[in-house]
């Protein structure tokens, strides 16, 4: 008898016969923002950046923390573009103020700007994103159009406007630069939007929801929305670093926030003048803005990997 | 394909519309006198202010104001600045020159980014991988006009291998410096796409097939991985150009070069609200372009594409 | 019979050496988890020219076995211990530039899904061309034209100028199995090369496979998770289970004379024409008809769905303000009676989903009528649609795809309860409960979540949440289409009981004859949007009247192989 024709059957005690198809109960459940947290805190990028941008909350809350001399009180002339001194670690700006301090306070500005921008970044284009893609058609053209619109609106000009409104033009606040960044930030935003409410809307669990007797609003709020999350909350965080930064490039172009508000865009911008002779005093401020903006793209970036679907355990 | 095209046109009408109106009347919302700004300090004569009034109809209201900017669109009349320049001649000055600058940026940022991208997508997870990916994370994270006044005090004044500043004569030797500034930022972008998408098509069924049929690890590489994972990058360079084509106002500032950012800029903060719309509307229809050159070459890269319109 | 070990370490027996061997492979995977092993003490031969299957359902190391004999495992995967003899060299750990000499002209594959495995980007002949070409072969336009008419590809110089794309899904595959055997391999790795294609076109492709495999010479090894077709199209088959090989021999005596428990339950639960309607439901059927027997007439009348000249159009866009109509459904009429299964049966296109979702009212009807208990749905108002969801509950078939990934299990079944407005917290909690116990699942699985189930279990949380309102009709969209083997027996005999006890009625949207076969009472064909047979399940399946519905039953792989065990 050759291999060809014989029956080989394994020894059963060897392959035992399992139950069909049986739960798994060897895990505790586990929902997939807990599995996506569980796969975030192991990894550097989030503990280095999360640590980073605690450290900056409470900076912002409580400069008092760091510095004690009150950063505008006796800026001195005399003092002007001097080097470090005992108390003063980072010297003098142009004007005789403390580097140091300056950077501190400038914290609260930056972040205050970046986290309200990006919320109402979110509320508008959450809202305008997620309706046209779930409703489509016609409402979805037009709001395409809309966002077109604004999307090829010259920054500066948009910024120059706002402040000029009735509201902003006598007294500027954090709130003004939000305003600008927010209307002319929401498109990306939408379209984020829309595009992952379309990627959910035909999901048979929306069919299944929908034909549960669950609303078309109902089903756009408790179904389509929260899956469409994901990639939302990646953006939002990125957006964080990047409204950081627009409102500096906005406070250095001099439309941004007034000169009254300490923040980090002023003052690189009050440092050009000594840029060739003592280009430290930019250094300061501006080391003091990538290292916060790099905090929230690294943490978009660890996000991003572990909301990512294809990393995901079925 | 032509029609494709004509409804991609079609469609960017309401937008160039409602961009010169939003922008018309935001310029007409600004405050400020621009023929009072003209004179400067001087007073001049009531009935000098009111001739130039209405040779510019801005005595007229908002909606006749508009119309007739429309007219003149669409009669590619320009029309003068209120310094009696035609507008139409400044914008040929700028133009030429944010072209070489974006051309430029756009070179420098396809050659590395895809390059790196590519190089760090095939061996994801090497050390190469990791560097780059964290390098282009801090690329990001300094902003442009950080990296616009490094560059120009280190390359530029202590080095000196380039002129900080690019002044009356823009040429390609000029604008090298400026030009790595803003490609870098996209860069970044560029790497990071190519990363993903290379990496994505490396374990895709019909790489997997390719390599089945014994094709070579180079030929699968090249016809198989690479082909397939620039699309959207190509895709992503085109929109960026558009974007590169309206100019780099922080850039531009920052190094003097004399391009449309410049220009537009300049004539917001003095409210001259002819340069501004026109430079607007320029750029509106430099990005539909853009935007349709981008979709022409998707199509011609991606044959799906290509029969579904 | 039972013959613990046959692997024969020299080549002793008569006739030709063995074209390849597999000794006691292992295969392990890196994970984030730690090492994985994915196959153990894997063996099989293949003579030249044999044809052998490897069965086994997802997971259980057949697709994994028979990759790593091209050299193509995935990248955090690598041969752990054994030996892949090809021509008695062992090729399990050889160089790729060996691999690379070996692949197209010594080994050639054909992929699974003919969707995904050709590259989008290149023209048909190119990537003909470029294999011919890696291989040394000549690969002129004739050349290639030639090797796609072997194929089967009518009008091959034209077809070569072609994108993937504007090739239908058969086609496609057509052109794999030219790329696969266009360097005329001696073996050939076929991994389930028609399980995406509907039943006619894959037993068309099968047949020409053969053909072209006889032809040449060449071996194949089968990969599949139909016993059916393996036994139909091989002369060997190896079954394997959890990694391992658990039986191994020639199809006919595997399959009349399984030995491992495994094979056995893989044996009996194998859909087939032979099996009967599952037959729980039948005798409680029996039963309760008899209830009704004062009734008879009226029962038999009592018709909960009557579809009347069904149409659905369709505009396809052609560009500005064209378009073309398409009658996705044109004139459907049946009637589901209450209390029973009705099948719609029909491969993809043939408008049997269309109908679903009709019924479902989840699309508006372009004409006809749907009657649910005598009624005009398209006449129900918005708080009368709100109950007539209430009785008529769908379940889809995918089950990773109707289940909210972001609800765990208890929210996905107390949905439709909350969304009713019925009962209060502790009521609905008792009723969740009792509904996991309804479809066999552990009360402890209520806290879990979809993505920790399987594809069965899935299913199963489906129908319960369906069940959740006491419906009285469940539209099954191929409910059980995309599950292995062993766990659809066992979500099909779960709906057989629950109908016995709840009187369900249901109406099974499926392409899958052999599942109609055991579920259904009465059956609708269609085709192309139209119905072109309907009748009780027996008279159809027993003398078919159309040529379309013969077709469909004589391309069920193994249907004239699986006899009854009595008969055999």
């Amino acid at each position: 008898m050759t291999s060809r024709d014989t029956h080989f059957v394994a020894p059963i005690d060897e392959t035992p016969l399992q139950a069909t198809d049986a739960l798994k109960t060897d895990q505790a459940p586990l929902s997939l923002w807990a599995d996506a947290w569980r796969k975030l805190r192991r990894r550097p990028l989030f503990i280095i950046s999360s640590l980073l941008i605690l450290t900056l909350i409470i900076i912002a809350l409580f400069p008092s923390l760091l510095s004690t001399v009150p950063p505008n009180d006796d800026c001195q002339l005399g003092n002007s573009e001097a080097g470090p001194a005992p108390g003063h670690p980072f010297g003098f700006t142009f004007q005789g103020c403390d580097i140091y301090s300056r950077v501190v306070h400038g914290t609260q500005a930056s972040l205050s700007v970046g986290v309200l921008s990006v919320l109402c970044v979110v509320i508008i284009g959450v809202t305008i994103g997620a309706i046209a893609g779930y409703y489509g058609g016609w409402v979805d053209s037009v709001l395409a159009r809309l966002s077109d619109i604004f999307f090829a609106l010259p920054l500066v000009l948009g910024a120059l406007v706002i402040t000029q409104l009735p509201a902003f033009r006598e007294n500027k606040s954090v709130w003004t630069v939000v305003v600008i960044i927010a209307l002319l930030a929401w498109p990306q935003m939408a379209r984020m939007a829309r595009g992952a409410v379309i990627e959910v809307r035909n999901a048979d669990f929306v069919t299944a929801a929908r034909a549960l007797g669950v609303s078309k609003v109902g089903a756009l709020l408790r179904h389509v929305l929260p899956n469409a999350l994901a990639p939302i909350i990646v953006l939002a965080t990125l957006d964080l670093g990047i409204f950081i930064v627009l409102e500096a490039t906005l406070s250095f172009l001099g439309i941004g926030l007034p000169q009254s508000i300490m923040s980090w865009g002023n003052d690189i911008a009050g440092a050009q003048s000594s840029i060739r002779t003592k280009p430290e005093i930019m250094l300061y401020p501006a080391a003091a803005l990538s290292i916060t903006v790099l905090s929230f793209i690294m943490l978009g970036d660890a996000v991003r990997d572990a909301l990512d679907p294809k990393s995901r355990q079925r | 394909m032509v029609r494709f095209i004509l409804r991609r046109l079609l469609q960017a009408i309401p937008v160039l519309l409602g961009t010169t109106l939003l922008v018309y009347y935001m310029v007409f919302a600004l405050p400020g006198d621009p023929i009072a700004a003209l004179f400067g300090d001087r007073q001049p004569p009531q009935a000098v202010i009111d001739t130039l009034r209405s040779q510019y109809h801005l005595d007229e209201p908002f909606w006749v104001q508009y119309g007739l900017f429309l007219q003149n669109i669409f009669t590619f009349n320009l029309g003068n600045d209120f310094t009696g320049q035609p507008i139409a001649a400044s914008l040929a000055r700028v133009f030429p020159v944010t072209a070489m600058l974006a051309i430029e940026a756009l070179a420098i940022q396809t050659v590395f980014g895809v390059g790196f991208g590519v190089f760090a997508g095939l061996r994801r997870g090497g050390w190469f991988d990791s560097t780059v990916l964290v390098a282009s994370l801090v690329v990001i994270a300094v902003p442009t006009f950080v990296l616009g006044f490094a560059f120009q005090l280190v390359f530029g004044v202590q080095l000196g291998w380039a002129k900080p500043t690019v002044g009356a004569n823009a040429d390609w030797g000029n604008l090298l410096l400026p030009a790595t500034v803003l490609g870098l930022v996209s860069f970044a972008y560029v790497l990071r796409l190519t990363r993903a998408s290379v990496s994505e098509s490396m374990n895709a069924d019909y790489v997997r097939t390719a390599t089945a049929k014994g094709l070579s690890r180079p030929r699968v590489v090249v016809a198989h991985i690479l082909r397939n994972s620039l699309i959207p990058v190509v895709t992503f360079l085109g929109a960026d150009l558009g974007g590169l084509m309206g100019g780099a106002i922080v850039t531009e500032a920052i190094f003097n070069v004399p391009g449309v950012g410049n220009k537009l800029y300049q004539a917001t903060l003095r409210t001259e609200g002819p340069t501004i719309v026109s430079i607007v509307s320029v750029l509106v229809l430099v990005f539909v372009v853009a935007n349709l050159l981008v979709d022409l070459l998707y199509a011609w890269l991606d044959p799906r594409i290509r029969y579904d319109q | 019979m039972t013959i613990p070990d046959v692997r024969v370490d020299e080549a002793g027996y008569s006739g030709t050496s063995p074209l390849l061997e597999i000794r006691d492979l292992a295969i392990t995977f890196k994970t984030s988890t730690g090492e994985v092993q994915a196959v153990r003490n894997a063996h099989l031969t293949i003579m030249p020219g044999e044809t052998v299957a490897i069965v086994g359902e997802s997971g259980s190391g057949k697709s994994t076995t028979a990759l790593a004999a091209i050299g193509l495992l995935p990248t955090n995967g690598a041969v752990s211990g054994g030996q892949i003899l090809l021509d008695g060299e062992d090729i399990a750990h050889a160089t790729e530039k060996r691999m690379i000499e070996l692949r197209g002209n010594t080994i050639g594959m054909v992929p699974q899904d003919p969707m995904s495995n050709l590259n989008p980007v290149w023209k048909i002949g190119y990537q003909v061309k470029e294999t011919l070409r890696a291989n040394g072969r000549p690969s002129g336009p004739d050349d290639i034209a030639k090797v796609l008419a072997q194929a089967g590809l009518p009008d091959a110089h034209r077809r070569a100028k072609q994108y993937p794309h504007e090739f239908s899904g058969g086609m496609r595959q057509r052109a794999l199995i030219a790329i696969g055997l266009s360097c005329q391999p001696r073996l050939l790795i076929a991994d389930e090369p028609t399980s995406a294609l509907d039943v006619t076109v894959q037993r068309q492709i099968l047949d020409h496979l053969d053909t072209m495999t006889t032809e040449l010479g060449t071996a194949v090894l089968l990969i599949t998770h139909d016993l059916g077709l393996a036994a139909e199209r091989a002369d060997k088959v190896v079954v394997m289970y959890r990694g391992q090989v658990v039986e191994a021999g020639p199809s006919l005596e595997l399959l009349q004379n399984p030995q491992h428990p495994y094979t056995k339950r893989l044996v009996e639960s194998a859909p087939s024409l032979a099996s009967r309607r599952i037959q729980v439901a039948k005798e409680q059927g029996v039963e309760a008809s008899d209830l009704l027997a004062p009734d008879a007439e009226a029962a038999a009348a009592d018709h909960v769905l009557e579809i009347r000249d069904l149409r659905k159009v369709y505009k396809l866009r052609q560009g500005l303000g064209k378009s073309t109509d398409f009658a996705a459904v044109d004139g459907v009429s049946f009637d589901v009676a209450r209390g029973t299964t009705t099948a719609i049966v029909g491969e993809s296109g043939s408008g049997k989903s269309t109908v679903a979702k009709m019924v479902l009212q989840l699309e508006k009807p372009t004409d006809g009528k749907i009657l649910f208990d005598g009624v005009d749905t398209s006449l129900l108002k918005a708080s009368e649609l709100f109950k007539f969801r209430r009785r008529v509950q769908p379940i889809f078939q995918d089950p990773y795809g109707s289940l909210d990934p972001m609800y765990n299990i208890f929210r996905t079944i107390e949905e439709p309860l909350r969304v009713h407005r019925i009962g209060d917290k502790a009521s609905r909690e008792k009723k969740v409960r009792q509904l996991l116990d309804h479809v066999a699942l552990p009360q402890s699985s209520m806290q879990r979540f979809p993505n920790e189930l399987s594809g069965g279990q899935r299913q199963r949380v489906a129908i319960a949440r369906a069940l959740a309102l006491d419906p009285e009709v469940i539209i099954c969209d191929e409910a059980v289409s995309a599950l292995d083997v062993l766990v659809q027996a066992q979500v099909l005999n779960l709906l057989a009981d629950l109908q016995a006890n709840l009187g369900l009625t249901y109406l099974f949207i499926t392409h899958d004859l052999a599942v109609v076969r055991q579920i259904a009472d009465h059956v609708c064909v269609m085709e192309k949007g139209k119905l072109v047979e309907t009748g009780s399940t027996d008279d159809v399946f027993e003398s078919p009247q159309q040529e379309y519905t013969k077709a469909l039953l004589n391309a069920i792989p193994g249907a004239k192989l699986m006899l009854p065990p009595e008969v055999a």
